[in-house]
This record gives C-alpha cells, sequence and structure tokens, in this order.
C-alpha cells in the first residue's frame, strides 16, 4: 500500500518541529461548570498528540473547540499563523468573520465517534462532496483521490453502497477518507472506536497506524485504547479538571507517571 | 363600518360560539364512546367503531354536511340547519377525537391495569378510576387542535344559511361592498376566538395534569400549542389537522 | 319520500366525474403550492434574524387560526380590487396552498429538527459551505422523514376542496349542488360525491402508513 501518493505533501505545510496549534489562556464553561479553566497548550507540527484523562475532563472539549464546534468563552486558539475564531484588525482582537473561520477550517479535519457520515449520500460521494464543493476540484479529480483514500482504507469495494449498508468499523473506515480527502494538516480523532463493537476496532485502528506512520499530518487524538495512544503518539498529555496535569512522552507517562492522578487513572483502564 | 354592522358581526361571533360549543359536546361524546370501543374486547364492537372512524374520517365533513341538510329531508327527516352543521361537526371531529382517545388509552402502562383488576375494580371503574384519569392530560394538547379546527369549521355552516359570523360577513359585505375590510375583520374576530379557546384549553390541561401529580411543560409562543404534527403519518398522532 | 335511482346516478355520474376531475386538480396544485411555501416558513422562521422570523411566525399563526373558507372568500372578493384577477380555481388554489404551508411548514420544521445534531457536526468539519450543507446533506434527509405527513396534509387537502364550491370553483360538490338545485333531488349527487371521497381517501391512508412503517424503518 502505498499511502504517501494519495496524501497530504503540501509544499506550504510547515515543516516539523514548528508550533502549529497554540492554546493560549483559553476557557470553557457550560452553564456554571468550567471544563477548560485558562488552558495553555502547544502541539508541534507533524506531532501526533494523544489527550488522556477520566471523562467531562475537557479532552473532547478541546477538538470541538480547533472544530469551532464550540467557541471559546477566553483565551485565543491559534492554528499556524492564523487565529481561528479571531481576526486581528488595526491591531486589536475581534471575533472572527465567517470567512475567516472558513479560511483557517479548511487546515483542519476531524473524525467523529459517531461517524456521522451522510447516509443521504454514497460512500464515494460522502468523500467527494466536500472536496468539490469546498475546495472545487473537479469531479473527476476528486473521485480519484477519494479512490485512493478507499484504498488506503481497504474499502474500495464498497464505493458504490450507502452508508447503512456497511458495518460501523467500515463506516468509521470511510469517515477517515472523507477527512483526509480535504488534506487538512491536522487531524482530530475523538474517541473514534467508542462506537464499535470490540472486533471491529482493530481494523480501524490499523488504518489509523498506517496514517501515523506513513504521513506527516498532525494528529489530536482524544481515546481510550491505551495501547493505540502508545503505539502512535509522540506526546501523551494527562487531563484532569480542564487543566494539563501531565505531559511527556508515552513510554514515561505509562510506565512512570510522575502524578498521582495519572497513576489512579491508568490503573483503572489498563 | 357603522354601529348596526358591528351588531351583525357580534351577533355571527355569538352563534359561531355556540355552534362550536354544540358540536364539540357532540364531538366530545362521540370520541369517548367510540374511543373507547375500540379497545373492546369483542370484536364485532371493534370493527363497527372502526368502521365508524374510517367512514368519518374519509369523507368531507362539508360533503357531510350538505348531505344532512339536502339529502336527509328526502328521507322524511327535516334538519334545521344548526342541527345539521352541529350533527356534521360533531360526528366528524368525533371521529378524529376517538382516535386521540384510543392513541392515548392504549399508551397507559399495562401495568396499571393489572393492578387495577388485583384491587378487583369492576371493568368500568378500571375505565373511569385508571385508564381515563391517567389518559385524559395526554388527550388534551391533540384535542385542543382539534377543537381550534372544528372552530374553523363552522365557517362552513355559512354555507346552510346559518347566520354565524362568515355568513354575517357576506350579509355586510354585500350591503357595504366593503369586501377587504369586511372579510379581515372576519379573520381578525376569528383568530381572536381561537386565541381565547387555545387558553381555555391550556388552563383544562394544566388542571388535568395537575390531578394526575404532573406539572405541565412550559411551552412558549403566541399559541403555545403542542406542535400539530411530529412526521408521523397515523393520522391521530398530532391531531393536528384532521 | 323518494326512493334510491341507479338510473338517476347512471345519468349524473359524468358531471360528478369531471367534478372530480377538478377536485383532483385542485388537491394537487394546492398541495405543490402548499409544500414550496412551507418550506419557504420553515427555513424562515429558523432564520437568525428576529425581522424575519417573528413576522413570518405571526403570518404563519394567523393564516392557520383562521377558516379556510373565509380566507377563500377574502381572496376571491378582494384580490380582484387589488388589480389580481385569477380564475377561480387559481385563486383557490392559492388559498388551500396558502392555508396548508402553515402547516406544511410544522412538518418540515419537526424534519428538520429529526436530522441527528452529527450531520451538522460533520459539514462543519468539512467545511461546507452553508447553503450547500443544507441542499445537499440537510433537506434530503428532512424531506424523507416528512413524505407520510405531507401526505397527510395532501388526503386533508383533498377533503376541504369542496369549499372551492363557494368561490363558484366546477368541483365534484358544486356539480352535486348544480344537479341537486335542477332536479330538486340531492340525495343521490350528495351521496354519490360522499362515498367517492371515501372511495380515493381512505385507500390512500392506507397507503400512506404503509409508506411510513417504510420510510421510518
Amino acid at each position: 500500500m502505498s499511502a504517501d501518493t494519495h496524501l497530504p505533501k503540501d509544499a506550504a505545510r510547515p515543516a516539523g518541529g514548528t508550533e502549529l496549534i497554540r492554546f493560549d489562556r483559553v476557557t470553557k464553561r457550560f452553564g456554571s461548570h468550567t471544563v477548560l479553566d485558562a488552558l495553555d497548550f502547544t502541539v508541534s507540527a507533524g506531532k501526533h498528540v494523544t489527550l488522556i484523562g477520566p471523562s467531562g475532563s475537557g479532552k473532547t472539549t478541546i477538538l470541538r473547540l480547533l472544530m469551532t464546534l464550540l467557541t471559546p468563552d477566553e483565551g485565543t486558539i491559534k492554528v499556524g499563523d492564523a487565529f481561528l475564531t479571531h481576526e486581528e484588525k488595526d491591531g486589536r482582537l475581534i471575533p472572527a468573520g465567517e470567512k475567516h473561520i472558513r479560511e483557517v477550517r479548511k487546515n483542519i479535519g476531524m473524525v467523529f465517534q459517531q461517524f456521522n457520515l451522510f447516509p443521504n449520500m454514497k460512500v464515494l460521494r460522502n468523500i467527494t462532496e466536500a472536496p468539490v464543493h469546498v475546495l472545487g476540484l473537479g469531479k473527476d479529480e476528486a473521485e480519484e483521490r477519494a479512490r485512493g483514500l478507499l484504498d488506503l482504507v481497504g474499502l474500495t469495494a464498497h464505493l458504490d453502497k450507502y452508508p447503512t449498508q456497511l458495518s460501523g468499523g467500515q463506516q468509521q473506515r470511510v469517515a477517515i477518507a472523507r477527512a483526509l480527502a480535504m488534506r487538512p494538516q491536522v487531524l482530530l480523532l475523538d474517541e473514534v472506536t467508542s462506537a464499535l463493537d470490540p472486533e471491529l476496532v482493530a481494523g480501524v485502528l490499523d488504518v489509523l497506524r498506517d496514517i501515523a506512520r506513513t504521513t506527516d499530518i498532525t494528529m489530536l487524538c482524544v481515546t481510550h485504547e491505551m495501547s493505540f495512544a502508545r503505539d502512535i503518539s509522540d506526546d501523551v498529555l494527562m487531563f484532569d479538571a480542564g487543566r494539563v496535569i501531565e505531559s511527556g512522552a508515552p513510554e514515561k507517562i505509562f510506565t512512570d507517571p510522575e502524578h498521582e492522578r495519572t497513576r489512579e487513572f491508568l490503573g483503572a483502564v489498563l | 363600518m357603522t354601529g348596526a354592522l358591528w351588531e351583525l358581526f357580534f351577533k355571527g361571533v355569538w352563534i359561531t360560539v355556540q355552534l362550536t360549543v354544540y358540536s364539540a359536546a357532540l364531538a366530545a361524546a362521540v370520541a369517548f364512546g367510540v374511543g373507547i370501543a375500540r379497545t373492546s374486547r369483542l370484536r364485532v364492537v371493534r370493527f363497527l367503531s372502526g368502521a365508524y372512524v374510517e367512514i368519518f374520517r374519509g369523507t368531507s365533513a362539508l360533503v357531510l354536511m350538505f348531505w344532512l341538510f339536502f339529502a336527509l329531508p328526502l328521507l322524511g327527516w327535516q334538519l334545521a340547519g344548526v342541527w345539521a352543521g352541529t350533527l356534521a361537526l360533531g360526528l366528524s371531529y368525533g371521529a378524529y377525537g376517538s382516535e386521540v382517545v384510543r392513541g392515548a388509552l392504549g399508551a397507559v402502562a399495562p401495568a396499571q391495569r393489572e393492578a387495577a383488576i388485583a384491587l378487583s375494580f369492576t371493568p368500568w371503574q378500571r375505565m373511569r378510576k385508571v385508564f381515563l384519569s391517567q389518559a385524559l392530560p395526554e388527550m388534551m394538547p391533540p384535542f385542543t387542535n382539534l377543537l381550534i379546527e372544528l372552530l374553523k369549521c363552522t365557517a362552513l355552516a355559512s354555507l346552510l344559511s346559518i347566520g354565524e359570523l362568515t355568513f354575517e360577513a357576506k350579509l355586510a359585505r354585500l350591503s357595504t361592498g366593503e369586501s377587504a375590510q369586511v372579510y379581515g375583520i372576519i379573520l381578525v374576530l376569528y383568530f381572536v376566538i381561537a386565541f381565547v379557546v387555545t387558553r381555555i384549553m391550556r388552563l383544562a390541561e394544566r388542571r388535568a395534569k395537575a390531578s394526575v401529580g404532573r406539572a405541565p411543560e412550559i411551552s412558549g409562543g403566541l399559541f403555545s400549542r403542542t406542535p400539530a404534527v411530529t412526521g408521523t403519518a397515523a393520522p391521530a398522532a398530532g391531531g393536528g389537522k384532521p | 319520500m323518494n326512493t334510491w335511482s341507479w338510473g338517476y346516478v347512471g345519468d349524473i355520474l359524468p358531471d360528478l366525474l369531471k367534478g372530480l376531475g377538478v377536485t383532483v386538480e385542485a388537491t394537487l396544485l394546492g398541495s405543490l403550492v402548499s409544500f414550496a411555501l412551507g418550506l419557504v416558513w420553515a427555513l424562515a422562521l429558523r432564520s437568525p434574524s428576529r425581522w424575519v422570523a417573528w413576522p413570518v411566525g405571526a403570518v404563519v399563526e394567523f393564516v392557520r387560526n383562521t377558516p379556510l373558507l373565509v380566507q377563500l372568500f377574502f381572496l376571491f372578493f378582494v384580490l380582484p380590487s387589488w388589480g389580481l384577477t385569477f380564475s377561480p380555481l387559481v385563486t383557490g388554489v392559492i388559498g388551500l396552498g396558502l392555508h396548508y404551508s402553515t402547516y406544511t411548514a410544522e412538518v418540515y420544521r419537526a424534519g428538520i429538527d429529526g436530522v441527528p445534531a452529527g450531520q451538522w457536526e460533520a459539514a462543519v468539519a468539512l467545511n461546507l459551505p452553508r447553503r450547500r450543507t443544507w441542499t445537499a446533506v440537510i433537506l434530503p434527509q428532512a424531506l424523507r422523514r416528512v413524505v407520510p405527513a405531507l401526505g397527510n396534509y395532501v388526503i386533508a387537502m383533498f377533503k376541504d376542496t369542496p369549499m372551492l364550491a363557494a368561490i363558484t370553483v366546477g368541483d365534484m360538490l358544486f356539480q352535486a349542488n348544480t344537479i341537486g338545485a335542477t332536479t330538486f333531488d340531492y340525495m343521490e349527487p350528495i351521496t354519490v360525491v360522499g362515498v367517492l371521497f371515501i372511495v380515493i381517501s381512505y385507500p390512500t391512508s392506507l397507503l400512506l402508513r404503509a409508506l411510513e412503517r417504510r420510510l421510518v424503518r
């Protein structure tokens, strides 16, 4: 499988190691509950970062903020050189307009827990829809790209089916292909195996391992699959109550965590 | 608009309200009678009540009204216009209402029936004390919708020359020639009646819910009615437009 | 007391069937108007601008809570004085369509609300433009859900078309009335009309129930 030929090799892509995502004192509240509390963290281009921690600790909120499905109450988020939800005007930051958000958001793709494939479109069109209508690709070019990605996720035989005709694992692989078809710099993975039957998890994780190994896409991943996290991650961030309480290489976090809460959490899930 | 015309309109409003009340009373009686009959254990009772519903729901209320007014006299029964109107509306909306009754009765938990048997209630006590009292709050929102539909349908009686609001409007139009003004006023009057009816029904709904110890849900909007249809084709379900 | 005459039924049937044609025509055209207009209302009611949503909401409530028959009279007598002269049938179709659009708007609203939040989120994640999100993702899914409910309103409209007789549209009831007025025998014409309504609307509603079972899994 020659994944590289289908996958993003963008010349303008920041070189590995430069900062791609920056959260600067980001606070998010739901009602009176503060999910993220003045959170700071950065992700370098090309890195694979896994967010772990007890449920309700704000991991998914981070992904949803990056995808602009939520807006921060305070603080700023930067993707590359641009603010995600703000624009600079006369040296001041103002809330971003739709056009600005769309421009920055182009760099980000997301795979959801519940797949969220469009049930009214066949597999192939699920993948080509956005490249055609957002990137302005021709139909043929978009389909060629989609076929390549379906090959990558091992579903070439199913391109003419509707999502409901596929298993959960197959649907999630289509969703991965759909996100990659936009050639984002960052791929957000939100508990992508949580809704799957146990026997279907491995197929999805294998595809993601492949992508992590063969591309330079930046990944931000929320998962409960600790062995997968250990395999693909460059960095693991341990969250608790809206803050990063510990971070480091997976070998360090998983074998010799410094924080008591991390030990408790890993003891419970491993 | 002169005072005499307003007098005409208010006379019309009064007849419209009367027609609505009479037809609604008949419809309610039919709705509960037929609705309960449809849950009967006797097949023949279920079949006859089902046939009633399909026939009266299947035809047009206006055609039924004309039939009662123009055709029935030829069989020897002469009905006054008001009674032809009341009968047609009551029988039609009774059929719609019986579907609401049937649906709400069906939604009462089966365990309630067993509990009632365990308490050795008679079947009629079971129906009244256990089923109807629990199902009534569920019926109120669709009944409100049906009542508004019924109110709107009373306008049809004007075609039998009954002196209700729409008929008086016709007279007013003929005497003044001010069509836009006359029909504009009439529409607003109907709207006001509908608004008042909705408010009264909301109060009744709140009381029915309080009687089974449930808090009424808060809903906004001018009319604060439960949305008519929720994507289901079962004509009984929403009770919006029959 | 007269008796039922099949011969008389045979004589008047052609006229009644001609009326049925008009009835069906009015129903189908009125349905199309109500489907289109209802969608416009439903989308306008979701508008983030209160200057759009509020007036549309008020108009929809007003039209839904007042009698179709009076609305028909209003259109029939008032439109010409505004310089809009239509045939009775066209006026009737406008009236039916407008009145029922306030019901279909509610159907669409429920259908749109029924599309899972994840579909909107996926559209955002793929950066789809707003218009494309509506036309390619949300509406195709919402419309599929609303077909049975819309069908029920078509049947309801069908049964309301006799009102058009009041504005001189030559529908079934109008024909029956005309026949009755000349022969002084209303029994057969009106009975046949009533039966025709049942014969058409009952099987149609059975079909819709079957369709609903298929569409809603």
